[in-house]
Formats: structure tokens, C-alpha cells, sequence
């Protein structure tokens, strides 16, 4: 019986992991500085913080998806978070059945960065913050495409990366690194029509792979034809090895270089 | 037939090249020789004067952060050279940067000052890479060669040290592999005696060039609330009013202790964006200069020690079991940080280049997510091409200086 392998999550593994391995944590600690703490008492006024702590110097705050927005609009218009470098999601649907997302939030004054993370069900969408945040209009298209994620009230939630017509989300834990069928036939399937998928046949990813009847790209020794020609009118008669019996040169013969005696 | 409206597909994206009206839809590109890549721009026009654009994108995606997932931290170094193939030691060494901050990991001293130096000359590459395609793009030839020449000299100095001339991988986890060749130094010092006087060769043939300034001034007009609410930064915020530098700021390597300036234009446009260029090759000489006299002074040392993470030095692993037996492990299983997620910004030629790292305590990265400057740089221009005219169009996306290995990924 074929041995079973999660699909859940199709990504490499390691491939041997010690029985009493356990994997040390990033140290994370207690919000002390007062920019970070001024900041994230400002946010628990208004919304309910789940976590909050210090890792590797930034303020990382854990908030429930609905207060996405009121979060974010508080950092940005009372502590001084004018730019959002970066927002996308964490797929952990195999273990939770969750997305998370993360907005990476700087303050240009005080050089500080947080990030407000949040968690949503697979089913469930998120708020657009493109009022708050312009780069939205991009990131979160790109999040949409990557994961599948809904954006409720983004202008214009298109497929960013891939094409319009593609099936899948490629960053999820379930799509494999190679592609699903849908990849591998896709410009086939569209070009062509997917009754051609047999005449044209899979794609051969073996560098490595001869074809014996390609005349263009492959010689045969003893079976020399024409370049490019027809192999079905080419008769199979073998062409016998010739070698020439002359040596080609002895190179036991001559004077020899004797080396140097080591000293 | 045209597509009803809907919520999903709004009316002005519908692409309807044959209209009655005055208005016209063109594609720039995908294939285009100033898109620099493969960027696919829908114009609607009245005339000359855009009135709408979409850039579309996605022709050299390669699923890096795809490949990220299913390759040990090692093993996908080398993919970072892809992003930003114009300044490929800026991509390893934020990546690495990352790792190294996962993990908690102190680089040895000399690592530090050779990838600075890495770092600005490839800074100094990049952006005379800039110089010379955007002046192509607007229309003088000549710079396109004075730059490229001198581009040449910096990327065979790139090639001795590491070998290769555009994919560098010159930067490894823990610090770097190889130390300087000798006669290195001399090289690069005779390089950034030159580069001054070419620099003013190009300022005399540019920054009072008449139709130079037509061409640019008051042209892509970034004003500083588009610059920060798009994410926009290195240049382009700076070229904005807004001082804000990573390696000033958030100083990582050595830029805490290096004397240097960080030139901000409040022009808005590509003209003061072009000043801040050339005015950032200068900062890098002056950088590169005090890195030099930095390096005599320092212990050979170049892979930080941790065994756990970062395999020990050649000899060390010829001569000792032990040391060997960690090499394997490493090379065949991968280290494995600890688990966390770090966030970490560094300022690349481009803007703000940060790897995302969530590692689950495995040798495979959870999520690695490259925020590449690029990207944003990309999506403003769907903000700042409406009402200029097409000639114009050509000069904001050389200003913007988008690379499409980072914009697609």
C-alpha cells in the first residue's frame, strides 16, 4: 500500500527530526519602553487586546479581525504610524484551520516599527484598510491572489500576480511547489483546447531526457542521418564504427621529464 | 460585446479598445524597452493625456516566496540574487540579515566592514544603472555609455571579489566566505578616485541640461502624503521631503558608526529624485573611503561562531571530527532558528527591502515574505500617471526605478 502523506500541507519537510528535539523560542518580552507602551495603551482603550509583547524590538499586538481597522486607525492618527511597509497572511489552515494576517506598521518620527497581528477562519474576510492606507490597494490584492483571502470593500480585489483565470491560490499550504494539474495544462487548456492535451503531452521536466527519434536536437553514433530528417523514412541500417588502426601517438616514447630530486 | 458593470469588475476596467469617443486604450507593454521588464501598463488616453492607468503585473513571477517554504535557509540564498538582479548583495544581505536576527547571531567584525563595502558598491552600481537607463529612456545616449562604463569597473571589481559579475551570492548567512583578495583595496580606492570626476561628468551633461530639466521637472509629482500612504521609500520618499533612511535610522552593520549624509529633496519630482541619486553615489564614496581605513584593524575572523547554525571554517572541518559531523548535518538537514517571526528593514539601492521571516523551529522558512520596495513603487504609478502626457509616462517609471524580479517575485 502506498504510504499516506498529508495533503494538508504539501511543503517540503525535514526529513529527520530527533525524538527529544525541542525548537527554542525567539525571546519574547514584556512591553517596556515607553513609546511601545504609551502606543499600546492607546489601542486597549479602544479595542480588546488578546497579546502583546516585545520580539527583537518590535511591538507585535495580537487584536480579533473585526478591530482591524479601528486598531490601525488609532496607530496611524495618534501614535504616528504613517506608513504601512508591509501587510499579507501566514496560511495555517492544516494545523488551526486559520489564516494570519499581519500588518508591518513604521513610525517615520520615532523610528519604531509594530506589527498587529490577526487571525481569520477560512471562510472568513477581513476589512480593506485602503481608507487608512494607500499601499492596500496592492498588498491586499496580492494577499487575495497568494491566499484566497476575501477583502471586504477593497476597490478593486483582482488577482494581482497570476492570471485572471487561474484556479488555486499558489502561497496556501495544500498548493504544491510544482504546480497542481490546472498549472500544468493551463496554457495547453487555453491555447489549444483541452482536447490537445494528449496530442501535445506533458511537459517534460527531465533535463536529462534523450529522444532518439529528434533528429534536430540528438545524433546517434553508427545511426548518422540528415539533420532534421523524417526518422520513419530513415532506414535503420547501423553505420559500423570505424577506428584507425594507426596509433594515434605513444606517449611512452621520447625523452621524459625527469623531476627534480626533492631536497 | 461589452461586459456589464459589476461589483467585481467596475466599468472603467473594462478594456475597450475601439471607442467613438476621443479617448484611446493602449497597452505599454508587457514588452517594452523603457517598462525596464515586464510591466504591462493599460492607458487610457484623451489625446496624449493619460487618464487612466492600471499597471498590471505579473509576467516574471517565479513563486520565490513559494520556493522559499520548500528550501532550507542555505539552499535559498542564492534565489535571493533574482529579486533585485541589479543589486543582488543588497537581497543576500537583507536575507541574511533576517536569518542572523531569527536566530540572535553576532557577524565577526571584518565580515561586517566587507559587506559594507559590498553593500555601497553595489549601491554605487545600481544607481549608476539608473542613471544610464533612465537618461536612455528620456533621450541622452551618451550617458547611457559614460555610465555603463564606469558600472563596468565596479562590477569587475564585484567579479574579483566573489566571481560573478550580477548574481553575486557574495554574502552568507553568519558573514561572508572569502576575505579580500590582495591588491583589493588598491583597486577599489583607485575606482572612488575616479568616480567623482565622472560623477561631475554627468552632472555637467544633465543638471543644467536644458531639455534634461523640461523633461523632468515637474514630472511625476509624488507628494508626501502618496509617498507615505503608498509605502513608498528610499528615494522616492526622500525625493518627497520626507528624511527618513534605514541606515540612519534602524542603523544595522556599521552605518551607526559611518560619517555620512542622507541628502532629501522637497522638489517632489523626478528631477529632485535624479539630485538624490547623484547625491547618493557621492554619501557612498565618502562611506566606502572610511570602510577602507576600517579594515586594516580588524581580526581575520569571517563566519561567526555557532555551531548549531553556521558550519565552521574549512580547516576546522578538515582537521576536526566534531566540526565535520556539524557540516553534515547542516549541509544535508539545514539549521534550524528558532521558532519567531522577525520583521527586518534594511535600505537597499531601491527603498525599504525587509524579509519577513515565520520559522516554526524547522529547517524550512514557515512564510517568508519579501517586502520589496519596487511593489509599492509600482502600484503608485496607477496614482501619479493620470494627467501627464505620454512622453511623460517613459520619465516617471525610469524615476520610480522598478525592477520587475523584485515587483513579481
Amino acid at each position: 500500500m502506498r504510504k499516506y502523506t498529508p495533503k494538508d500541507n504539501v511543503q517540503a519537510k525535514a526529513k529527520y527530526t530527533d525524538r527529544f528535539w525541542v525548537a527554542p523560542q525567539v525571546p519574547r518580552e514584556p512591553v517596556e519602553e515607553e513609546h511601545f507602551a504609551a502606543s499600546l495603551d492607546a489601542v486597549k482603550k479602544e479595542v480588546t487586546v488578546h497579546d502583546a509583547y516585545m520580539e527583537r524590538g518590535q511591538l507585535v499586538i495580537h487584536i480579533s479581525p473585526e478591530d482591524n481597522i479601528a486598531t490601525l486607525r488609532i496607530l496611524k492618527d495618534s501614535c504616528g504610524y504613517a506608513m504601512c511597509s508591509e501587510l499579507s497572511a501566514v496560511d495555517y489552515l492544516a494545523r488551526d484551520g486559520e489564516f494570519e494576517i499581519f500588518y508591518q506598521l513604521l513610525n517615520l518620527n520615532e523610528a519604531k516599527r509594530i506589527r498587529v497581528v490577526t487571525r481569520i477562519k477560512e471562510d472568513q474576510a477581513i476589512e480593506s484598510i485602503v481608507p487608512l492606507y494607500d499601499m492596500a490597494k496592492f498588498a491586499e490584492r496580492e494577499m487575495y491572489d497568494m491566499f484566497g483571502i476575501r477583502v471586504n470593500n477593497h476597490p478593486y480585489l483582482k488577482r494581482i500576480i497570476m492570471p485572471d483565470d487561474w484556479e488555486g491560490h499558489p502561497l496556501r499550504k495544500t498548493y504544491p511547489l510544482q504546480g497542481d494539474e490546472f498549472a500544468a495544462w493551463y496554457e495547453v487548456d487555453k491555447i489549444f483546447g483541452k482536447e490537445y492535451r494528449d496530442v501535445i503531452g506533458p511537459e517534460l521536466r527531465d533535463p536529462a531526457r534523450i529522444d532518439r527519434y529528434d533528429t534536430q536536437r540528438f545524433a546517434r553514433i553508427g545511426h548518422e542521418v540528415p539533420f532534421g530528417a523524417d526518422p520513419s523514412l530513415v532506414d535503420e541500417t547501423e553505420t559500423p564504427i570505424e577506428y584507425s588502426s594507426a596509433p594515434l601517438s605513444d606517449y611512452n616514447k621520447g625523452p621524459h621529464k625527469v623531476l627534480d630530486k626533492r631536497k | 460585446m461589452q461586459q456589464q458593470p459589476n461589483k467585481l469588475r467596475p466599468f472603467f476596467e473594462n478594456l475597450n479598445f475601439e471607442r467613438d469617443d476621443n479617448t484611446m486604450v493602449i497597452n505599454f507593454g508587457p514588452q517594452h524597452p523603457s517598462a525596464h521588464g515586464q510591466l504591462r501598463l493599460v492607458l487610457e488616453l484623451d489625446g496624449e493625456q493619460v487618464v487612466k492607468a492600471y499597471p498590471d503585473i505579473g509576467y516574471l513571477h517565479r513563486g520565490v516566496e513559494k520556493m522559499a517554504e520548500n528550501m532550507i535557509y542555505n539552499e535559498f540564498l542564492p534565489t535571493t540574487d533574482r529579486l533585485d538582479y541589479i543589486a543582488s548583495t543588497a537581497n543576500n544581505y537583507a536575507f541574511a540579515l533576517a536569518v542572523e536576527r531569527l536566530i540572535g547571531l553576532e557577524v565577526p567584525r571584518r565580515a561586517q566592514v566587507i559587506r559594507t563595502m559590498l553593500l555601497e558598491l553595489n549601491r554605487i552600481i545600481s544607481h549608476l544603472f539608473f542613471l544610464a537607463t533612465h537618461a536612455l529612456d528620456v533621450g541622452a545616449m551618451s550617458i547611457f555609455l559614460y555610465a555603463f562604463r564606469e558600472r563596468e569597473y565596479a562590477m569587475d571589481l564585484m567579479e574579483e571579489y566573489c566571481g560573478a559579475r550580477l548574481t553575486h551570492s557574495a554574502v552568507r548567512i553568519g558573514g561572508v566566505p572569502l576575505d579580500l583578495p590582495p591588491g583589493w583595496l588598491t583597486k577599489l580606492t583607485q575606482y572612488i578616485d575616479k568616480l567623482p570626476d565622472q560623477i561631475k561628468l554627468y552632472e555637467d551633461l544633465l543638471t543644467e541640461n536644458r531639455i534634461w530639466r523640461m523633461r523632468l521637472e515637474n514630472v511625476g509629482v509624488v507628494t508626501p502624503e502618496q509617498a507615505l500612504s503608498w509605502g513608498c521609500t528610499g528615494i522616492m520618499l526622500r525625493g518627497s521631503g520626507i528624511a527618513y533612511d534605514i541606515r540612519k535610522e534602524e542603523p544595522y552593520e556599521l552605518y551607526g558608526e559611518l560619517d555620512f549624509d542622507i541628502p532629501v529633496s522637497d522638489r517632489c519630482d523626478s528631477y529632485g529624485r535624479y539630485r538624490l541619486y547623484m547625491e547618493e553615489m557621492k554619501q557612498s564614496i565618502r562611506i566606502l573611503r572610511q570602510l577602507i581605513g576600517m579594515y586594516a584593524d580588524t581580526e581575520p575572523q569571517l563566519m561567526a561562531h555557532a555551531p548549531q547554525y553556521i558550519s565552521a571554517p574549512k580547516e576546522e572541518i578538515m582537521t576536526q571530527n566534531y566540526a565535520l559531523m556539524q557540516h553534515f548535518v547542516l549541509v544535508t538537514q539545514g539549521m534550524r532558528p528558532p521558532k519567531g517571526t522577525v520583521y527586518v528593514p534594511t535600505e537597499s539601492p531601491k527603498g525599504e527591502l525587509g524579509f519577513y521571516i515565520k520559522s516554526e523551529g524547522e529547517p524550512y522558512a514557515y512564510r517568508l515574505k519579501i517586502r520589496a520596495p519596487s511593489f509599492f513603487h509600482t502600484g503608485i504609478l496607477q496614482d501619479i500617471l493620470p494627467g501627464c502626457y505620454i512622453p511623460d509616462v517613459v520619465t516617471i517609471i525610469g524615476s520610480t526605478n522598478i525592477v520587475f524580479g523584485e515587483v513579481d517575485r
